[in-house]
């Protein structure tokens, strides 16, 4: 049923290339740090969790015999979530992730309890001095397939199969809009809410209804490949929402964004170890590592090179992808010209910008 | 066939304690196989799945803060089953008892009545008993099967407070997150001390043994059993089946709906997308593991309870999938099942001239 | 324009509506012989992660949905065993099923997750297939659902018109007089048992090897409860099941198209009209309580124990 479950992308980074064994020789000798992870869907979601866990081996791999990782699946976004921190706590893990929105309150009350071990929150907004928050900007990818969709769709219409109406689906589908009409000053998106993260049967009528209705580009910010392989028998350019997703459909995929969680976690990791972990906001994007593009398969170079380009000034903040003017659905200015909307903001964000048909509801 | 069935005629007291026990033990030993063909230690396997979780205060906590909705919920489902009426919705009015209190607690200044949080509980229980009166509704005046209604309103109360959290009681302060705001001390379950433990953990034992010492000693308890073992000889003897209906659906309802509110201002603190992680359908193993009787429910609900932490324990652990702790609460409702075969029926050597095997 | 636009929603909707026909016509068999197997999303998760594994290790998506009906018919028989032998509770037997199955398919499954399998394709019948909007909804279709229309039609008519189907219905309606007649009560539940896992099973497949061709955890997403649902909204009459599963495909789909014309309706509450709609139809359909007598088998759920 319908859930705040997370989803994501999975990571290709070759995070152990990072780590040389010899740096961490020295803290060979005391006992491993025990890291723990806590994920909201099991490891074999091939999405959100199954992401972070490849990033967790990467740690494990990247640091070797320093840390010791362990990591407990389907944790649901409730009460239960807390006895599972405690747990973790209780068997010695001294730096612990929970990768799920829902499990917000619950690690500030769990945290406040453990002064002495440390927290990492995952898209949440609620820090404290043991506990840090850490998210992606994914809107950077999906502006990046906003200008690929742009240069690819005929009728000018992408299809974004989206979940429940939270502010970073919301960033997405601006970003998308606001990607394609940099190419295509008409471009509009429609979508579709599935109500739920993760429900390949409901993803996958969402994306053939979209067709249906004269979209000839999909994306997708839902958990399962379905709306992916609907696009693959229908032949039409759709985005990957998981790195291997392009085996789902090898002629139809475009590209993905990808979450880079490795790097960060082998970066908290470290800190831990050495003793100079503190509490901090990270939201990273391209220029950080942290999100990447999977290869551009499927267009013509000339796409490709533009998307590279928008990686690029992305990347060196030329191009900061909220910028005003910006139109909501009733033709009012919420972003005057030339302003640059703020952090705060944009992680509230609920309005959906001129170009996008249909409610919030 | 080498053996039959024959009936006992009546109750076998042995066995009625003795299937759970065997049951458990069968369970235990089928755990470890599965534990062994997994290629991790058997005993140890069992030891963390069954013994680290509650090793310690914390541990023991959690399993209070688990078992409380889930014994809640089962002692009405088992008074629902013992009546013939199948709720298998408990999860829907446990949601539906959520919001109507919660809607309360939003809508009112917080702290200021004293009467705020009997009222916010009150109407929890309101809004599980109208939500399970509207199964017994259908049922008695439609006839439909209340399997399958009770069943369809658990995703329609689901889909209700997705709506409510995620547009009208959307917290305006929550950056647009799907969750209303976090209620007020007034309108909180109160909690005991540095444990987790909360009003709840308490309430959920007196009240299954309320309820016992109700069917135990009333006229409704001796109905009851009189239905649940001869359907047909109660009608004879004019005992009111709709009336029986809307008792076990309304007790039901109204112990779910306070699981609810308990569970929203207690341990979440908010309404969010997700309120239960499936109490409803493991209340459903609750009633039948403890033997459709409040007390047997206690125990099954703490059970039930461990074999969560258990799950998590032998993940964190062990190392081991998730999905061990479905395996553990299906296997052993089989061999409960199969079991408790042995409580009506004992088992005959037969020669081979019998004609029918059953 | 409009022809293509009909063609693509038609193509939709059968394809959401024929997982829930075949697992339903399963479960309608199993419950005229009067057993009520709440099982069927436990045996559909089963079936799914079995015809999965083969497929992806034979590179046969046909013999995966041969190995998943045997599957179905596998796990099903713990079910017969308990519920028909040991005289377990039929409803407390179907759901342990239900758990265990979900279980136990998430670790067989869980080195299949991100994988791919061959995936069943569309079977174009000649010269019907050419026939527009109609050709392309019914006869361009995967074999499943070919497979789906056959068996309802199968099971109606044997159900009505055979022998056997009377001696089913009969052991359903009255399993002491169909005791007393001669005729194998446990052996004829056992067989209609099988035969509803096996197409739970391949209902399951349907998911994995055509539907959203892939293995999850949750890849049936509740659907077996709605195969359930249906059964009783069919009134135990096979064309009453076909009109039920698309119907409920069709407002499942539509509920999701409706959105994207950009109607401003709360999703959730959309979302919740299947529901709704599936409740409402039971009301009207059980309000004739004389039909459903008529139909309704009346040992269903009901242990049966042989005394002579």
């Amino acid at each position: 049923m319908s859930s705040l479950k997370r989803r994501g992308f999975t990571a290709m980074l070759g995070a152990s290339a990072l780590a040389a064994p010899g740096i961490i020789g020295a803290a060979r000798a005391a006992a491993p740090l025990k890291v723990g992870f806590v994920y909201v869907g099991p490891v074999g979601d091939f999405g959100w969790s199954y992401q972070h866990d490849i990033a967790r081996k990467q740690a494990q791999a990247a640091l070797g015999g320093a840390i010791e990782t362990s990591f407990v699946e389907n944790v649901p976004e409730a009460p239960e979530c807390q006895a599972v921190f405690e747990s973790l706590v209780a068997s010695g893990h001294k730096l612990i992730f929970g990768t799920s929105f829902g499990y917000m309150n619950y690690m500030v009350k769990v945290a406040a309890k453990h002064p002495d071990v440390m927290f990492e929150h995952c898209t949440g907004y609620k820090q404290a001095k043991n506990l840090a928050i850490y998210d992606i900007r994914y809107y950077q990818g999906r502006y990046i397939q906003g200008v690929i969709a742009g240069h690819m769709s005929k009728t000018g219409k992408i299809g974004y199969v989206a979940s429940v109406p939270i502010p970073e689906v919301v960033q997405g589908m601006d970003a998308v809009l606001l990607g394609m009409r940099s190419v295509n000053p008409k471009a509009q998106l429609k979508f579709i809410m599935v109500d739920s993260w993760y429900d390949p049967g409901k993803e996958g009528d969402a994306a053939k209804a979209l067709i249906d209705q004269g979209c000839d580009v999909l994306t997708q910010h839902t958990d399962s490949p379905a709306p992916l392989q609907v696009a693959a028998s229908r032949n039409i350019p759709a985005f990957g929402e998981a790195t291997d997703m392009i085996k789902f459909a090898p002629k139809n995929q475009l590209t993905a964004d990808v979450n880079e969680w490795g790097g960060y976690y082998i970066k908290r990791c470290k800190a831990a170890l050495a003793g100079t972990w503190k509490t901090e906001n990270t939201w990273g994007g391209f220029a950080d590592g942290m999100l990447a593009m999977a290869p551009y398969t499927n267009m013509p170079d000339s796409v490709a090179a533009a998307a590279k380009q928008a990686v690029a000034d992305i990347s060196s903040g030329k191009n900061k992808i909220f910028v005003g003017p910006l139109t909501d659905q009733t033709g009012k200015i919420f972003l005057p010209a030339g302003q640059v909307m703020d952090d705060n903001t944009l992680t509230g964000l609920q309005t959906l910008v001129q170009g996008i048909d249909g409610k919030l509801s | 066939m080498l053996f039959r069935l024959e009936p006992r005629g009546e109750r076998s007291g042995f066995w009625s304690i003795g299937s759970p026990v065997l049951a458990i033990l069968l369970t235990i030993v089928t755990m470890m196989v599965i534990f062994a063909l997994l290629g991790k230690p058997p005993v140890q396997g069992i030891e963390t799945f069954l013994i680290t979780p509650i090793a310690n205060v914390s541990g023991l906590s959690s399993l209070a803060v688990r078992a409380a909705p889930l014994i809640m919920i089962g002692a009405g489902l088992a008074l629902c089953y013992r009546a013939n009426v199948w709720n298998i919705g408990g999860d829907g009015q446990f949601t539906m008892g959520a919001l109507a209190g919660a809607g309360v607690a939003l809508a009112l200044p917080n702290g200021a009545f004293w009467w705020e949080y009997p009222l916010v509980l009150a109407l929890g229980v309101l809004g599980g008993m109208v939500w399970a009166g509207l199964v017994a509704w259908l049922k008695l005046k439609f006839n439909a099967n209340e399997i399958l209604t009770s069943l369809m309103l658990v995703y329609v109360a689901n889909l209700i407070l997705v709506w409510l959290v995620t547009g009208p009681w959307r917290d305006p302060q929550g950056f647009g997150f799907p969750q209303s705001a976090m209620f007020g001390a007034g309108a909180t379950t109160p909690d005991f001390g540095s444990t987790s433990i909360h009003l709840g953990c308490a309430l959920a034992p007196v009240l299954a043994l309320v309820l016992w010492q109700i069917l135990g000693r009333s006229v409704l308890g001796f109905q009851l059993r009189v239905v649940g073992q001869a359907p047909r000889a109660a009608r004879f003897a004019g005992f009111s089946n709709a009336r029986l209906t809307w008792i076990a659906l309304l007790v039901s309802g109204g112990l779910s709906g306070l699981a609810g509110i308990i569970e929203v201002t207690g341990p979440i603190g908010q309404l969010t997308t997700t309120i239960t992680p499936g109490y409803g359908f493991s209340a459903v193993i609750v009633a039948f593991l403890g033997r459709l009787h409040p007390v047997g429910v206690i125990f099954a609900g703490l059970l039930l309870a461990l074999s969560y932490l258990g799950g998590d324990a032998a993940q964190i652990n062990l190392n081991m999938p998730n999905a061990i702790t479905g395996i553990f609460q299906g296997v052993l409702l089989f061999y409960l099942l199969g079991a408790d075969v042995l409580i009506l029926h004992r088992v005959r050597r037969i020669r081979p001239r019998a004609t029918e095997a059953a | 324009m409009i022809l293509s636009m009909v063609t693509t929603l038609a193509m939709s909707v059968v394809a959401a509506s024929t997982p829930l026909l075949i697992a339903a016509s399963g479960e309608l068999v199993a419950e005229k012989s009067g057993v009520l197997n709440l099982g069927v999303e436990g045996m559909m998760l089963v079936g799914a992660i079995a015809g999965f594994a083969t497929a992806h290790h034979s590179g046969s998506a046909m013999l995966g949905v041969g190995v998943a009906a045997l599957a179905g018919i596998g796990i099903a028989m713990i079910f017969a065993m308990l519920s028909l032998s040991f005289l377990a509770n039929q409803v407390a037997t179907g759901l342990a099923l239900t758990i265990f199955g979900h279980g136990f398919a998430a670790l067989l499954g869980a080195g299949y997750v991100g994988i791919s399998a061959p995936v069943l394709h569309p079977i174009a019948i000649p010269l019907l297939s050419a026939i527009p909007v109609l050709g392309p909804v019914l006869f361009d279709e995967n074999i499943l659902v070919y497979f789906a229309f056959i068996m309802l039609a199968v099971i109606a008519w044997f159900l009505n018109k055979t022998h056997a189907g009377l001696i089913l219905r009969a052991v359903g309606d009255s399993h002491d007089a169909a005791h007393a007649m001669g005729y194998p009560v446990l052996r004829i539940r056992y067989a209609a048992v099988a035969f509803g896992g096996a197409m739970a099973g391949i209902a399951g497949a349907y998911f994995s090897l055509f539907y959203s061709p892939l293995w999850s955890q949750d890849l049936t997403a509740g659907r077996g409860w709605i195969a359930l649902a249906l059964v009783v909204f069919s009134a135990w009459r096979p064309l009453w099941l076909l009109v039920g599963a698309y119907l409920f495909g069709g407002i499942t789909f539509f509920s999701l198209y409706v959105q994207g014309l950009g109607i401003s309706v709360p999703s959730p509450l959309v979302s919740a009209l299947p529901y709704v709609g599936t409740v409402l139809v039971l009301v009207l359909i059980s309000r004739d309580a004389r039909r459903i007598r008529l139909n309704q088998p009346a040992c269903l759920g009901k242990y049966f124990h042989a005394t002579a």
